[in-house]
This record gives structure tokens, C-alpha cells and sequence, in this order.
């Protein structure tokens, strides 16, 4: 386990390397502000100081941001064959697979936490429930990561990052819908009901609602977590096969 | 030191390799010939574990790599074919990383391979250059520092002098002439005059498997007068 620290270092500064992380970081801050200000999201007109306005859109931009944060993870190194150098240093794909994982969700978080120039106009206007907004910023995080996982796993899957991008944002759009109830009702007709209640289950809209009421239900926690842990398994199959 | 026993490596119905066996002792260079999709490269990544073999396998200091490819990982140092490296990276960059994976953690231990390598190879000048910016010849020579880092007591080279100048690949073979003596090395190339010039013994594989394997100076008796390509195309005139 000891090799996971070199190559997360490199993985995350790589970020940093190419202006990706910058555009990256920007497209994200002007997105999810502009629509929390913006007549859907509401900010001033619900008269609330909380936090809810600007993250019960993150869900809807992580659809799109994710897989941009990892589409390149593996689909990268198949295309230029560092992959070939990668694996004939001494490290496991258990741990590369892990390490790989950490950056993106590093790079990832930090995202998350530059938005809190938000929460401390938020908390200069009036005077927030500031235990709703941690497990608010614990929640993001988390559905961070099983999006993650998601698209870590389409990149192993290709060598092209456009392919891998695709399939993540597919995956990833698929898991949001399950939330919704227009959505469930189709899945209803198709399926029994317990394989339709089980699928609608896997929504990430209903998991993360929750952290944003200020509840942290184990339930909730261990999704986000089952799903990067599989995810990440079938990312070591994919590249050991 | 390095020793293959039947290595095979089949994909779908086609065999790439079929039943490839030989051994390498220590200070010996074993010139690897072949055509083009003959299986040379997949012998060599079977060997340093970047494959799995679908049979036989492969010893290195007597590790077999099909049991424990990560300890086999730290003995080899290795080439990969057009010596891919991370290009947003600068020289000194990639090298310190792979320093730090091959274990090099604290910075003077660090510093000190990597200069090392540098030297070796004549990359001082690029040093702080990404690697994307750099031409063929000094990409090739990155490969080489990174393959060389950890003074590993084995080399793996796939085509170590494609794509060089003149210049460069004599360069290139007398660095690896200069290692001869404390190591192991097996390369791949497809220039014949490269064998006669470093190699101390020649494996000519052909459709898989391996169809001579003795000195340079052997090859040549077997056609006296003939010129080099001539005696590898008759016998590798079946892989067309």
C-alpha cells in the first residue's frame, strides 16, 4: 500500500499540469452559482440562510463534471502506453486502481470546498444551521466519489477519453434518474415492483437529499461507499483481464 | 539470471508466442530478432509481467513472475517499445516519480538516482523540459534513465535504437556495451548489424517460436559469404 502515495501525487498534480483542472474549476464555480442565483434555484426569494439553494443542484452538474474529471484516468494511459511503464514498475493494479481513484476524488473535493465563498455569504447574511451545512459538504463529497467510481470504471473500459466520457455521463445520468418518481413509474410497468423499487433505490438524488436536511443516515453513507468500493473492484477486473 | 520455460500466449485462435524457452546468465547480451509479429514484444512484456503467459513461464534471480510479478518488478529495468513516458511531465519530474515508485522516497536518495540517471544518459541539457517537447532521440533517451534508475541487475529493451540518428544509436549501444559486464540484458531490435555489434548471443524467433539461438559469430558460419539479412530471410522466409 505503500505505493498508493507516489503515483496519487502524480495523478492529482497531472490535474494541474494541463489548464483541464482550471477550466475545470471555473466551469464548475460559475455553473452551480449562477444556478443557485438563477430563478430555479431561488437563492434570495426562499429567505432562508442555508445551503440548500446552491447544492440541490450538485448532483445534476457532478453528471457532467464527473466524468470530465475522469474520463482521463485510464482511457489516458492505454492511449499514450504509459500504462505498459505503469505496470512494469513494481505496484499492483489493486493499488494504482486505489490511487488513481484518491486523486480524482481529491481534485473533486477541492471543487466542492472552493465553494465556500458561498456558504460564508451565506453565514454573513444570516445565521445558518452550520451542522446542515457540514453534512451537506460531507454528502457532496461522498456522491463525489460514486460518481467517481463510476466513470473511473468507463475509463478503464477504453482507450478514448471522448468514449469514456460518454459512458460515464450515460451511467452517471442513468443513477440520477432513478430518483425520480416519472422515471421510477415507467420503470414500474416494465419491471415487478421489488426489482423496480431495488433499481429506484440506486438513485443518488434520494441519497444525497438526505445530508442536505442534515441527516447522516449509515444507510446513506454506505451506498456512496458500496458503490465506489464495486465500482473500483470491476476497475481492477477491467484492467487485469 | 533470466530464464523462460514454454512460454505461450495465445489470443483468441492465434498463438503470438509458442512455446518460447531459453536462458540469460549474467553479463551476456541476447540480441532478440524476429519480423514484425513474430513475438518478440509479447515475450518481453510475458517476462517482465506486464502479461500473463497463457502457459510456461518465466524466472528472473529465480522469482518466477506468474507468482510474484511485483518482486520481479524491482530486479528488471525495462523499455517499452517507442518508450512511452507521461508528456505533460517534465524530465526531471517523470524521473523523480519513477524514483519514488521504485522506492527512492527521501529527497537525497531521490536526487541522487535521478542525477545519476541523467548523467548516464546525457539528458542535463533537457532536464527541466516537458517531455512532450522533446525529439525522438531524447524521448528514447528518458526511457532509457527511467529503465536504468534503480540500477536494476536486469534490462529489458524492446527496440532501444528505433527511430535514433546515427549517431545517437552508437551512442545508445556503447551505453549498453558499458553495462554489459554487471548485468543482464536482452533487447529486440531489427537492425542485424546491431547483434554483430553488441550482442553476445542471438535468438531469431520466427512465427512464436524460437528457431536459432547461438553466437553471432555461429549465425554468420552458417552461410559463409552471405550477408546477415540474407541468412535471416532464409530462415524466417515462412513468416510472410
Amino acid at each position: 500500500m505503500k505505493q498508493i502515495f507516489p503515483i496519487f501525487k502524480r495523478e492529482f498534480l497531472g490535474y494541474f499540469r494541463a489548464p483541464v483542472a482550471y477550466v475545470f474549476l471555473i466551469a464548475f464555480l460559475v455553473i452551480s452559482v449562477a444556478l443557485a442565483f438563477s430563478r430555479y434555484g431561488g437563492f434570495f426569494k426562499a429567505g432562508v440562510a442555508s445551503v440548500e439553494t446552491y447544492f440541490v443542484f450538485l448532483p445534476w452538474i457532478f453528471v457532467i463534471l464527473a466524468p470530465a474529471a475522469g474520463m482521463r484516468l485510464w482511457a489516458e494511459e492505454k492511449r499514450s502506453g504509459t500504462v505498459e511503464l505503469l505496470f512494469t514498475l513494481p505496484v499492483t493494479t489493486v493499488e494504482a486502481v486505489f490511487a488513481k481513484f484518491l486523486a480524482g476524488w481529491t481534485f473533486l473535493t477541492v471543487a466542492v470546498l472552493l465553494s465556500f465563498p458561498m456558504t460564508l455569504t451565506i453565514g454573513y447574511l444570516g445565521s445558518p444551521d452550520w451542522g446542515v451545512v457540514a453534512t451537506t459538504y460531507l454528502g457532496a463529497v461522498l456522491m463525489a466519489g460514486a460518481y467517481l467510481g463510476v466513470c473511473s470504471l468507463m475509463s478503464a473500459l477504453t482507450k478514448n477519453q471522448v468514449v469514456a466520457f460518454v459512458l460515464g455521463f450515460i451511467v452517471c445520468l442513468a443513477l440520477l434518474f432513478l430518483g425520480f418518481s416519472s422515471f421510477t413509474d415507467s420503470l414500474e410497468k416494465i419491471f415487478p415492483l421489488p426489482v423496480a423499487d431495488a433499481l429506484a433505490n440506486f438513485s443518488f438524488i434520494t441519497h444525497f437529499d438526505a445530508f442536505t436536511k442534515g441527516i447522516v443516515d449509515p444507510k446513506d453513507v454506505v451506498f456512496f461507499l458500496s458503490l465506489m468500493g464495486f465500482t473500483l473492484f470491476l476497475n481492477v477486473i477491467a484492467l487485469e483481464r | 539470471m533470466i530464464e523462460v520455460k514454454g512460454l505461450v500466449k495465445t489470443y483468441g485462435t492465434k498463438r503470438a508466442v509458442d512455446g518460447v524457452s531459453f536462458a540469460v546468465s549474467r553479463g551476456e547480451i541476447l540480441g532478440f530478432l524476429g519480423p514484425n509479429g513474430a513475438g518478440k514484444s509479447t515475450t518481453m512484456k510475458m517476462i517482465t509481467g506486464f502479461i500473463r503467459p497463457t502457459a510456461g513461464t518465466a524466472t528472473v534471480d529465480g522469482i518466477d513472475v506468474t507468482a510474484d510479478p511485483v518482486a520481479v518488478k524491482t530486479k528488471l529495468g525495462y523499455l517499452p517499445e517507442s518508450a512511452p513516458a507521461y508528456p505533460e511531465m517534465t524530465v526531471a519530474e517523470f524521473l523523480g516519480f519513477i524514483a519514488e515508485v521504485r522506492g527512492f522516497r527521501t529527497y537525497d536518495a531521490k536526487r541522487s538516482q535521478v542525477d545519476r540517471a541523467i548523467a548516464l544518459t546525457h539528458l542535463a541539457p533537457v532536464r527541466n523540459q516537458t517531455i512532450e517537447t522533446l525529439s525522438k532521440g531524447f524521448k528514447q533517451r528518458v526511457g532509457f534513465a527511467q529503465a536504468l534508475l534503480h540500477d536494476p541487475p536486469a534490462l529489458i529493451l524492446d527496440e532501444p535504437t528505433d527511430g535514433l540518428d546515427p549517431n545517437q544509436k552508437i551512442e545508445v549501444r556503447s551505453l549498453i556495451k558499458s553495462m554489459a559486464a554487471t548485468k543482464t540484458i536482452i533487447l529486440s531490435t531489427h537492425i542485424l548489424e546491431e547483434v554483430e555489434a553488441i550482442c553476445t548471443r542471438v535468438i531469431i524467433i520466427s512465427r512464436g517460436k524460437v528457431v536459432i539461438d547461438e553466437t553471432p559469430t555461429a549465425l554468420r558460419a552458417r552461410q559463409p559469404g552471405a550477408r546477415l539479412d540474407e541468412i535471416f530471410r532464409s530462415l524466417t522466409a515462412s513468416d510472410v
